[in-house]
């Protein structure tokens, strides 16, 4: 039986990948970006480890969903040298490329859901996508539960994307995300617009994803609340580059003022458990 | 290490039946044994993972599933396999995937009833359109500092200045259409001289005015169509409710006096290159030369048929832009949406056209302007 279904899916089963076992999942060296005259990145450099979570800061067009989208391949540098689990996304072919979009997950800002599809169909469209050799039955098993894992009602399984809300659209977008159990999830903003309640759901089930899975996750965000309780790094963007990449503690003893000012302000000090005007 | 996951099913100890789930339980190697497993109606007591080298959250589910269905327990799980199960565990979810879909036997006259009430509501809501029309041109009227000459004079570029070379194109060769497949005809009886009346009176009284909205309902009434619509998706025109923006006055006035007047100069200017191309024609194929064709026209064309044409110009016009701008302001939902709104306002501003030309052409003989 198992031979059978080899030589009938052997060409087009995606390569069985171990695990990324290098230290770090994704190096971004000597990154330019621009948009006309525009420059967005100059000579940005960023290193993800595996197995943490990196939180991505900065200012509103500072280029993080840039960033982002540069190292996911939508975006091609002007110059620069990216490479996912080792290897390089600048120069690659399209097909080595595919090898790597199997292992990662990708939650855009807005949910980027299929709108002519369930959730759970969004669900299993990676699914079914990568793994053609997936009874039916299974894949809409795997789609149910991992809809469920993302915090969604269940009922939520059969309704389209413009019957959600736009926090349930954002879990709907991080089941699809998870869907093929990736090693490297990227997230846009996941908690953006999530209730408080939400919002911290949505953190303890990103730690517990990541300590259960060994996730290495890149999270870009503006939650203050986020960044404390479940980023083990930070990296900040700011004047066309990554000025510091560090531990909460270690950027707050720097004196570069956007930092100071980013985590030592108002709602700063709040997320810190600080009095606001001590 | 195993690089496919493998199963035995062994009679253990003390009568207990253990099913040994071996090698990588991954979503990539499930697939080998899913059928398999999911056969398996032996009683199982105890699920053993110990000799599981690796698994995700798609084998610990699967693991759960069978422990679910065997009443079976799981023993030997690693650390790592241990809070994915529990993980999983908490997940069960019995809905469907796909959204409910009745049999063909209830689906079939349930779509059937759905389009004939909504055939009706669909006459009530294109006439509360009208009257929102009626209403922001009086509104408009009253506070003239309100309307949008600007945008207005945009539309009037993009339905009408960038239509000029596909139209005229167009035009052109049906004039050249007509005046060959004419001649052809009209040889036979000697009569070739009457390809002059036949180009002149056809392009002007009916097939200029009317490729001309056939054209513009493709061009600019779907462009219409999925503009709105967009922007009622990124509720960008609820956001201009709230400023105190009508989108009537905003969006649709200006684009219906665009589509109005551009179709009259447009429809005027087809007819024109129709005859040019019929000229050309008669030149090159009967022998009658370019300019005389030209003089001829003003002789055998009544006034009337330019009349006829120019009337009805103005209310095709106005049936494509209200189509177009009626489809985009009824999207809801999502993007498919749009597209078949579009779809829908070019079919139904183009199938409005012929029905209205046909009344006209018996209105226009019935009072004498045959």
């Amino acid at each position: 039986m198992n031979t059978i279904v080899n030589e009938i899916f052997g060409e087009e089963k995606p390569e069985r990948h171990e695990r990324f076992q290098g230290e770090y999942p994704v190096r971004v060296r000597g990154l330019v970006n621009s948009f006309g005259d525009q420059v967005i990145h100059e000579d940005l450099d960023l290193d993800v480890k595996r197995g943490e979570i990196l939180g991505v800061v900065g200012g509103s067009g500072t280029g993080k969903s840039v960033l982002m989208r540069s190292i996911i391949g939508l975006q091609q540098p002007d110059a620069g040298h990216i490479e996912v689990f080792g290897q390089s996304m600048t120069d690659a072919e399209p097909d080595e490329a595919l090898g790597v979009r199997n292992r990662w997950g990708v939650l855009f800002q807005g949910g980027a859901l299929f709108s002519t599809l369930t959730v759970g169909e969004n669900v299993e469209v990676p699914i079914t996508q990568f793994y053609p050799e997936l009874d039916a039955e299974i894949a809409h098993e795997i789609a149910r539960y991992k809809v469920v894992m993302s915090g969604l009602p269940e009922e939520a399984t059969s309704k389209f994307p413009s019957e959600l809300s736009g926090g349930m659209k954002k879990r709907a977008g991080l089941a699809r995300a998870l869907a093929i159990d990736p090693e490297l999830l990227f997230l846009d903003e996941p908690t953006a617009g999530l209730d408080p309640i939400g919002a911290s759901a949505f953190d303890e089930l990103l730690r517990g994803l990541k300590e259960t899975l060994g996730l290495t996750v890149f999270l870009i965000t503006h939650d203050l609340d986020t960044l404390f309780a479940i980023c083990d790094r930070v990296a900040v963007l700011a004047d066309k580059k990554v000025i510091a990449v560090g531990t909460i503690p270690e950027l707050l003893e720097m004196d570069h003022p956007w930092i100071q000012e980013y985590f030592n302000g108002p709602r700063g000090r709040a997320a810190q458990g600080k009095p606001i005007d001590g | 290490m195993a690089t496919e996951a493998d199963y035995t099913l062994d009679k253990g100890d003390g009568g207990r039946t253990v099913l040994r789930l071996k090698g990588p339980y991954l979503l990539s190697t499930i697939a080998n044994v899913d059928r398999g497993l999911r056969k398996l109606d032996d009683d199982i007591d105890v699920i053993d993972l110990a000799e599981v080298s690796e698994i995700d959250t798609v084998g610990a589910w699967f693991a759960c599933t069978l422990a679910r269905n065997h009443s079976a327990s799981i023993e030997n799980a690693s650390e790592r396999a241990d809070r994915l199960l529990t993980a999983v565990g908490e997940s069960a979810n019995s809905s469907d995937v796909s959204a409910p879909r009745l049999p063909l036997l209830t689906r079939a006259p349930e779509a059937m009833g759905e389009k004939v009430f909504e055939a009706g509501h669909g006459i009530v809501r294109v006439v509360g359109f009208f009257g929102q029309i009626l209403a922001g041109v009086a509104s408009l009227i009253r506070h003239p500092r309100r309307f949008r000459h600007r945008a207005m004079v945009h539309q009037f570029e993009s339905v009408g200045l960038n239509a000029l070379p596909i139209i005229g194109l167009m035009s052109f060769l049906i004039g050249i259409v007509i005046a060959q497949q004419g001649a052809v005809q009209l040889q036979a009886f000697g009569a070739e001289a009457l390809t002059v009346n036949l180009v002149g009176r056809i392009t002007l009284r009916e097939l200029g005015v009317l490729m001309t909205a056939i054209m513009v309902a493709g061009r600019s009434g779907s462009a219409f169509a999925a503009q709105i619509g967009t922007m009622k998706l990124t509720e960008e025109i609820d956001a201009m409710r709230t400023i105190g923006i009508s989108p009537v006055e905003v969006l649709v006035i200006p684009r219906l006096v665009a589509c109005v007047f551009m179709m009259i100069l447009l429809g005027f200017y087809a007819s024109c290159m129709a005859i040019i191309g019929g000229a050309v024609v008669s030149d090159v194929m009967l022998g009658i030369p370019f300019w005389t064709f030209l003089m001829r026209i003003h002789e055998v064309v009544p006034a009337h048929d330019v009349w006829v044409g120019m009337i009805k110009a103005p209310v095709f016009g106005l049936i494509v832009g209200m189509s177009g701008c009626y489809q985009g302001m009824q999207v809801r939902g999502n993007s498919e949406e749009v597209g078949l709104r579009t779809t829908k306002a070019v079919v139904q501003a183009i199938f409005t056209v012929i029905v209205l030309d046909a009344f006209f052409a018996v209105f226009f003989t019935g009072i004498g302007w045959g």
